[in-house]
């Protein structure tokens, strides 16, 4: 999208008030979804996802199956009232993409091959967008794998890191994804931090994008203290 | 033949007896279809992609009232590979021409105010369109370089009040940047490029980099499964920018 | 032993010290770790993490509340509550010889019939088959069924089957409780048996639900 000169900065802040490493507030819940074998809400500032996985379960048609591994499957979705100009309802070319690359994030993490022929569906819905609503997505995800009592090797942290007006900053909204000089999705293996996403445009030096790695991950390792702090609450031994 | 590809890596060696950092030969013909506004062929290996630029008058976007605007599409044709179905593009042709798209646009490789008719009203729109002929591996580089080529090759039709007059023109595109795109692999703690199809399966994961002529990089997009840290990350943008100049040259 | 806190998947629990690591758990080196949402339990010999949710995975033995599906010519497809179905051969389920090209099978059992069995096969890439012909496996007449979740059948069925002889003692109901998560329940107070179950099925990780359950029953006229 279009690059202006707006100013994004302002008093060495940023527009919302916040620091520049500064997250927006989290709200995170678990097993919102009775019907579904797990799940999560996710709120990133006014940026809402709700994730939800059926599975693990029988996969049709047959042929799809693999013999000695499970599958799984993702869907990303933006529900038609999520952004300011009504989105068609359905799949447009950038919910396929964000579908595939959400699944290339979370399957690194999914004991797969303990589910032979069967699937495991999960279901991500952008109830309101405000940036960044693929990690938004990703995190929630995650939670609700976990909440179905998947086999996983790790939780999923997923954030957004960006250049605005020149500085490096961490948790992109609506407006600073707009006007951003460069944005970058990030997920990762919550404890043994191994990157599953990774996607970038803009324009940035080799140097530029060694701190934003290096900034996306000390903000995921924020991001997951909160995402353990909601499962172990939700699930109190007293 | 997969199973063979690995064997050889691990040993230092590949299939067709390249250099982990060497890309087949590659040929780039300009102009190969008349009725576009701009094409190309290019061929890495057996990989052959051709991409055709047309520009149709078109609305500018809301936040940028006095640009010219670019649409990506590709199409995996089904005669490319036993693998490709006809039909609307599946995921792997939407991420492609997506990936494609931002390398181009966040490059700004194309000077979009030089495209703008009527500030507000009436803009060019390039329509980039990708068309896969054979695929031998590495798609998306071979992609992007057509494309780019394409670009190079394209100039604005000549306009009599309302219309286009197909086939004279009055000037190149403009074109500023040659961002070149370079995937990097990583086999074990290997990293390799430009894989010959029977290598894609075992490349986990991929990166994709797209780089500008001042070695700023444009877009960056992980594929394919498994992880990387980002240690992997600083050597993959390492080769990619070096092999970058080297295509550039080439184009 | 079990832990005071749950774990999530890829939290470090404790170092193997060349015990045996599994359901729930996996290893890096000498480190275990969590590989699903659970309680950890370790001692001596063994480190595992019991689910807190997730679907059932036949395990040879368990003992499963199944429902038919299908009547085949030489047995019966059992849906078990799995992503895989299990398959009950004719020489399993019926200990007379049967002559399969003059009788239909469906005279033993049909569809929507339910049974208790057992697992006695599972390959793996999970082709399941059930047996009846052990002690305990019958069909089950009457009743009704109830789906919870398979990890938290143990606590409902309760220490030397404390827990579930409570609830039938006190709601004089019939109740089989299926390792699969299928309870199958046949008496005149089922809907306090259903009570105390759905609780357990919801408290099952909190400490002190055993005396809940004993509170919610000794109200049962």
């Amino acid at each position: 999208m279009s690059e202006t000169e707006e100013k994004l900065i302002a008093d060495g802040k940023r527009l919302d008030g916040r620091e520049f490493e500064q997250l927006r507030p989290i709200q995170i819940e678990v097993k919102i979804i009775n019907r579904a074998n797990g799940s999560a809400l996710v709120n990133f500032g006014e940026t809402h996802a709700v994730a939800s996985v059926h599975g693990p379960r029988a996969l049709f048609p047959r042929w799809m199956q693999e013999s000695d591994t499970g599958i799984l499957r993702c869907r990303y979705n933006m529900a038609p009232f999520s952004v300011e100009d009504r989105k068609s309802p359905g799949p447009d070319r950038r919910s396929v993409e964000i579908s595939k690359v959400s699944r290339l994030a979370i399957e690194p993490a999914i004991f797969l091959e303990d589910f032979p022929k069967a699937t495991i569906d999960v279901f991500i819905e952008i109830l309101q967008a405000d940036g960044s609503t693929r990690v938004t997505g990703i995190n929630a995800a995650s939670l609700a794998l976990a909440d179905a009592g998947v086999p996983m090797r790790d939780l999923v942290t997923a954030c957004s890191v960006g250049k605005i007006n020149g500085v490096l900053v961490a948790d992109l909204n609506g407006k600073e994804d707009n006007c951003s000089e460069a944005d970058m999705s990030f997920a990762m293996l919550s404890t043994k931090k191994k990157i599953t996403l990774l996607q970038m445009d803009g324009n940035v030096s080799k140097e530029e994008l060694m701190i934003l790695l290096n900034l996306a991950e000390k903000s995921c390792e924020k991001i997951y203290e909160m995402q353990k702090k909601a499962l172990k609450e939700k699930y109190k031994r007293v | 033949m997969e199973r063979y590809a690995l064997e050889l890596i691990e040993k230092g060696k590949r299939i067709d007896g390249r250099k982990f950092e060497e890309f087949r030969p590659i040929t780039i013909k300009k102009g190969i279809v008349q009725k576009a506004e701009g094409s190309a062929s290019v061929k890495i290996g057996e990989t052959e992609v051709i991409v055709g630029v047309k520009l149709n008058i078109g609305e500018p976007y809301q936040d940028t009232k006095d640009e010219g605007t670019l649409i990506v599409n590709a199409e995996f044709t089904p005669m490319a590979s036993p693998d490709f179905e006809s039909g609307p593009p599946g995921e792997d042709a939407v991420e492609l021409a997506r990936v494609v798209d931002r390398g181009l646009r966040e490059s700004k490789c194309i000077d979009l105010k030089k495209l703008c008719i009527v500030p507000e009203e009436k803009v060019w729109t390039m329509f980039v369109d990708i068309h896969i002929i054979n695929h031998q591996g590495n798609l998306l580089d071979t992609a992007a370089l057509a494309s780019l080529a394409a670009l190079l090759n394209a100039k604005v039709p000549k306009l009599d009040g309302e219309n286009i007059l197909r086939g004279e023109y009055e000037r190149p595109l403009p074109v500023v940047f040659k961002p070149i795109n370079i995937t990097v692999g990583k086999v074990g703690e290997k990293f390799l490029i430009d894989p010959i199809f029977e290598e894609e399966s075992i490349l986990n994961p991929k990166l994709s980099i797209s780089i500008r002529d001042d070695n700023n990089i444009c877009a960056l997009q992980k594929q394919g499964n498994g992880e990387l840290t980002i240690e992997d990350i600083e050597k993959m943008v390492d080769i990619a920018i070096e092999k970058s100049k080297e295509i550039r040259k080439l184009v | 032993m079990e832990t005071k806190e749950i774990a999530l998947p890829g939290e470090f629990i404790a170092e193997r010290k060349g015990r045996k690591v599994s359901r729930g758990a996996y290893f890096e080196g000498e480190k275990v770790f969590a590989g699903v949402l659970g309680i950890p339990r370790m001692d001596d010999n063994e480190i595992s993490v019991i689910p807190l949710s997730g679907v059932y995975t036949p395990s040879i033995e368990d003992k499963v509340v199944g429902i038919i599906q299908g009547v085949e010519i030489s047995g019966w497809t059992v849906d078990i509550n799995s992503p895989y179905l299990a398959f009950l051969p004719l020489s399993e389920g019926v200990s007379e010889f049967v002559d399969t090209q003059r009788t239909d099978i469906s005279r033993f059992f049909d569809v929507n019939d339910i049974i208790f069995c057992k697992i006695s096969k599972v390959t793996k890439n999970k082709t399941i088959q059930v047996s009846m012909r052990n002690i305990g496996s019958r069909k089950l007449f009457g009743g009704i069924t109830i789906k919870v979740t398979p990890t938290k059948i143990p606590r409902m069925i309760g220490k030397g089957g404390s827990m579930i002889s409570l609830i039938k003692e006190r709601t004089g109901c019939e109740i089989i409780a299926g390792q699969n998560g299928i309870v199958w329940m046949r008496g005149e107070r089922k809907d306090k048996a259903i009570e105390a179950i759905m609780t357990i099925e919801k408290e099952s990780h909190i400490v002190g639900l055993t005396e809940k359950i004993e509170k919610m029953l000794s109200e049962v006229v």
